[in-house]
């Protein structure tokens, strides 16, 4: 059974539905990128996951979020506390803001351990700065003792991901984790990132708009687009052959190393904004391949020997 | 400019904001129409009605020299609805020049700027403008002159914070990379983007210095007799208070009425154009 | 080989502020002793982290901020000596593109307002009867429906919003556009649409571009000559843009660009340590702190940019082949 698994989950803020059915899973261990554009709802997927959505003044209407066996979005309060940070972590986008600025970063880290394991305050720091020394900060027990304002974003975000792993979680969320970092030191987190959850076997929901990303580091796809899931399935497959157009644009609007001048095509249109969702297909306005059906009828998610794809035209690839 | 104006539209649907501007537009038709509406003139003395009660001959009553009160009130409408808003305009005008040229041009002209205005935002204005009318002599003119020096360092203030935040918008970079001059920039960008939060405050402040004007008035300073005005009438009627004491809460009511009316229109406008944040920077 | 229409010769800008509000007065170099061609009708890639100087170097190359050392000449001209008047007329020839479409029109101005300002500002205003013809000719070329004249910025989207930029930046008719990291707020289809409009119009207006990016892949496909900057310095100048990079630095960057295919995935090799801070700049080269190959040389003596043997130039003690 999978470790965490939506199935058509729904998500209202007052009177707009920014998610439609959404449904994907992700197995123990495995890294799972979501991936969209702005206005995808990605961002909204993790916050879901989280039992955060009453923040934003939003919630699950329809579907269900489940985790191990627990059925997430009916869980209570108190007990979704007790998930979070120990059983699911999130890493956010900005580590600027995740971190407390008036305590030291190592005690920060050795919370975590201290109220969800139990454990005592030499063990957690014991604890906390080998985890540091794993994720490559340079002298972990002096750095321990710094406070956020003393460190490189790279730094920061390498506590933050330190806190997410403190407990020994089964999933972590990660939202745009390396977005607000500079490129070099983005391939490192990433780097580092991808090293610990294997070794750990933790899974880890990756939420980025970065395709490059996406093909570094992760094990499964999956794509969305204005609320909806366009297509799922494994990094090789999707890339190799993609069956939404979308997903096939949206790769084709990088470049790559040898694409000759001229080569790089948008996608036509803009991304369009929860109030004015098109009728029907949600893509088809910026799709080339738009027929009739497309503008009325919403296609379903379907399922296929590897991976699902929601799409009128989507057939097996040749 | 289209963003207050559909504001304005917002402002007035909600209650309060309806309420005060109904009360202010009255206040101001009296004003204007005070030789029309005033049924008596006002510095028409009938010793044998003095200090009569309110009834229907005297709408309001009449004070110690038997002039109308009614009439007296409206025509210190006009005093202090006058003095008001032209102290708070030149105030305003002369601040914003002051704190645009500060903000946008820094150096020394900043510093010097400053340190005027901390120093004067540190006495409060009844003070300043005592000390103003106490080398410029009482009257009209010399009030108008003391409220507009007392509040110029609010509009500096406030101007000078907006533009310093305003000038490293991206906007400003484009129009200097397109090759304008200061002149250009102040005057196209900076100072109409600024303008909206000042206004705002020129708008309370004009409640404030109605307030002060009134101060005045009851101390002998402001305006003369026998221009009527609101804090003189309160002055002399000090001595009536048992006999006649209409002759202080009618006058004191008008004030009352009057700024109370101005603040909840401001603070309708803030709400209306949301920006809260923006005053609190000045 | 004509002579290039934008020349830098010893390029520098040095900033000075107190650390906090008691301390010592001390300086930081943003941009550092940069040489540089821009050739017309071909696009000049500058690529680098935070840092690196290149939004500085940007604003060197229009005069948007004055020099502390060295020249900028364009077509000629050293703009570093003119005068006011003459600066705002050679303004008309040199313009640029800015990175955060949300903040680069006022709030204020209608879109046709916006489009008009630039023949304000320089005293060349059509008469009122083809004004809007003229808005309409900016609107078409970058793509935009002619409705758009009578909205205002907060209604168009951040793609609308860029494209307006870019046909601001045109109206006069320059030689020479600076593009500030322009597409790094747009989502990447609509990055791709700006791009392939920017190409349109380079071809069309035979313009020279000054391609500000951090995104290697981007500044590879799209620029004729590549140059990397670390610290305020130029490390690297690819003058092919498919050219390996020999210099450490421009390895890693090129590394650190993940490529859409899970079948080029590469091992990242750690870089330690941090980036330095600017006001601290160890003697050496700059990148010697977190360079592998890193010897005693470079953290004593400087590296020049010199001739590479790979074509371009490269200022590194040992460069990589």
């Amino acid at each position: 059974m999978a470790l965490l698994d939506l199935s058509d989950v729904t998500v209202s803020i007052g009177a707009l539905m920014p998610l439609d059915r959404i449904a994907f899973s992700i197995e123990a261990g495995e890294i799972v990128g979501v991936v969209g554009e702005s206005g995808s709802g990605k961002s909204l997927t993790a916050m879901a996951v989280m039992g955060l959505l009453p923040l934003i003044g939003g919630r699950i209407t329809s579907g269900a979020v489940r985790f191990a066996d627990v059925e997430l979005n009916r869980l209570p309060e108190r007990d979704y506390r007790a998930l979070r940070g120990r059983r699911i972590a999130l890493i956010s986008q900005n580590p600027m803001t995740s971190l407390d600025p008036i305590r030291r970063v190592g005690q920060q880290i050795d919370q975590v351990s201290m109220i969800h394991l139990g454990l005592g305050a030499q063990q957690a720091r014991l604890r906390s700065v080998d985890m540091m020394r794993q994720l490559r900060i340079p002298e972990a027990d002096v750095v321990h003792g710094n406070y956020p304002h003393h460190l490189s974003g790279g730094m920061k975000q390498r506590i933050v991901i330190a806190m997410a792993l403190a407990a020994d979680p089964e999933l972590i969320v990660a939202d745009e984790p390396t977005t607000a970092l500079d490129v070099t030191i983005q391939a490192q987190i990433i780097q580092i990132m991808v090293e610990m959850v294997r070794r750990k076997n933790v899974a880890l929901m990756l939420i980025t708009h970065d395709m490059g990303v996406v093909a570094q580091a992760c094990d499964r796809v999956v794509v969305l687009y204005a609320g909806r899931v366009a297509e799922t399935g494994s990094v090789e497959r999707i890339f190799a052959a993609p069956r939404h157009p979308y997903t096939k644009s949206l790769i084709g609007c990088i470049p790559v190393e040898g694409l000759a001048p001229g080569g790089l095509k948008g996608i036509d249109g803009v991304v369009p904004g929860v109030a004015n969702y098109p009728t029907g297909c949600r893509f088809h306005p910026r799709c080339s391949l738009a027929q009739d059906r497309c503008k009325i009828e919403a296609p379903l998610l379907r399922t296929f020997d590897e991976g699902a794809a929601a799409c009128h035209l989507a057939g097996d690839p040749p | 400019m289209t963003v207050p104006s559909s504001a304005l539209g917002r402002l007035l649907r909600t209650p309060r904001g309806l309420g005060a501007a109904i009360v202010l537009a009255i206040i101001v038709l009296a004003a204007i129409l005070a030789p029309v509406i005033a049924p008596y003139d006002y510095a028409a003395q009938n010793l044998r009605n003095a200090n009569m009660d309110p009834g229907a001959l005297h709408w309001l009553g009449t004070d110690e020299f038997g002039r109308d009160l009614f009439s007296r009130i409206i025509y210190g409408a006009r005093t202090s609805l006058v003095i008001g808003v032209t102290s708070i305009s030149i105030s305003m005008v002369c601040g914003m020049a002051l704190g645009a040229t500060a903000g946008y041009f820094g150096g020394a002209f900043d510093r010097v700027v400053t340190m005027v205005v901390d120093l004067s935002w540190s006495f409060p204005e009844i003070l300043l403008a005592l000390i103003l009318i106490a080398i410029l002599g009482p009257g009209l003119a010399s009030t108008m002159i003391a409220i507009s020096i007392a509040y110029l360092a609010q509009f500096t203030r406030l101007t000078r914070a907006q533009v310093m935040a305003l000038k490293s918008e991206t906007y400003v970079e484009a129009t200097i990379s397109l090759g304008a001059g200061s002149g250009h920039v102040l005057f196209r960008h900076l100072l109409p983007n600024a303008v909206t939060p000042v206004i705002v405050a020129g708008m309370l402040a004009t409640g404030d210095a109605i307030i002060l004007e009134a101060t005045l008035g009851f101390f002998g300073l402001g305006a003369q007799p026998p221009t009527p005005s609101w804090g003189a009438m309160m002055s002399s009627g000090t001595a009536q208070i048992f006999i006649a004491p209409w002759i202080i809460i009618f006058p004191g009511l008008a004030i009352a009425i009057t700024v109370i009316a101005i603040n909840l229109f401001g603070d309708a406008l803030i709400d209306a154009l949301d920006i809260r944040q923006r005053l609190r920077e000045g | 080989m004509s002579a290039p229409l934008v020349s830098m010769r010893g390029l520098g800008r040095t900033f000075v502020n107190r650390k906090g509000l008691f301390g010592a007065r001390r300086s930081m170099r943003a941009v550092d002793d940069v040489t540089l061609d821009i050739p017309a009708g071909k696009v000049t890639g500058v690529v680098g982290e935070s840092g690196c100087g290149k939004s500085t170097l940007a604003r060197l190359a229009l005069r948007l901020i004055e020099a502390s050392s060295g020249s900028v000449t364009f077509d000629g001209t050293d703009i570093g000596s003119l005068e006011p008047a003459a600066m705002r007329q050679i303004r008309r020839r040199m313009q640029m593109v800015f990175q955060d479409p949300y903040s680069s029109l006022d709030p204020r101005y209608s879109i046709a307002d916006c489009l008009l300002e630039p023949f304000a500002i320089q005293g060349l205003m059509p008469p009122a009867r083809q004004r809007a013809a003229q808005v309409d000719d900016l609107l078409d070329m970058v793509g935009l429906a002619r409705s758009v004249a009578s909205s205002f910025p907060h209604q168009l989207s951040g793609g609308q919003k860029q494209r307006v930029g870019i046909a601001r930046a045109l109206a006069l008719k320059p030689q020479f556009l600076v593009l500030d990291e322009p597409t790094a707020s747009l989502d990447v289809s609509i990055q791709a649409q700006i791009i392939a409009l920017l190409e349109r119009f380079r071809d069309d207006f035979g313009l020279a571009y000054l391609f500000i990016s951090h995104d290697l892949g981007l500044v590879r496909y799209f620029c004729d000559q590549v140059v990397v900057m670390y610290l305020g310095r130029i490390v690297e100048v690819m003058d092919r843009p498919d050219a390996r990079p020999r210099h450490p630095y421009s390895r890693a960057l090129l590394n650190s660009t993940f490529a859409p295919d899970p079948a080029k995935r590469r091992v990242v090799t750690p870089m330690a340590g941090e980036i330095p801070s600017p006001f601290a700049l160890p003697p050496g080269c700059a990148f010697a702190a977190r360079c592998p190959q890193a010897s005693a040389l470079c953290k004593a003596e400087r590296p020049t940019l010199a001739e590479s043997t790979a074509g371009g130039r490269i200022a590194c003690h040992h460069p990589q082949d």
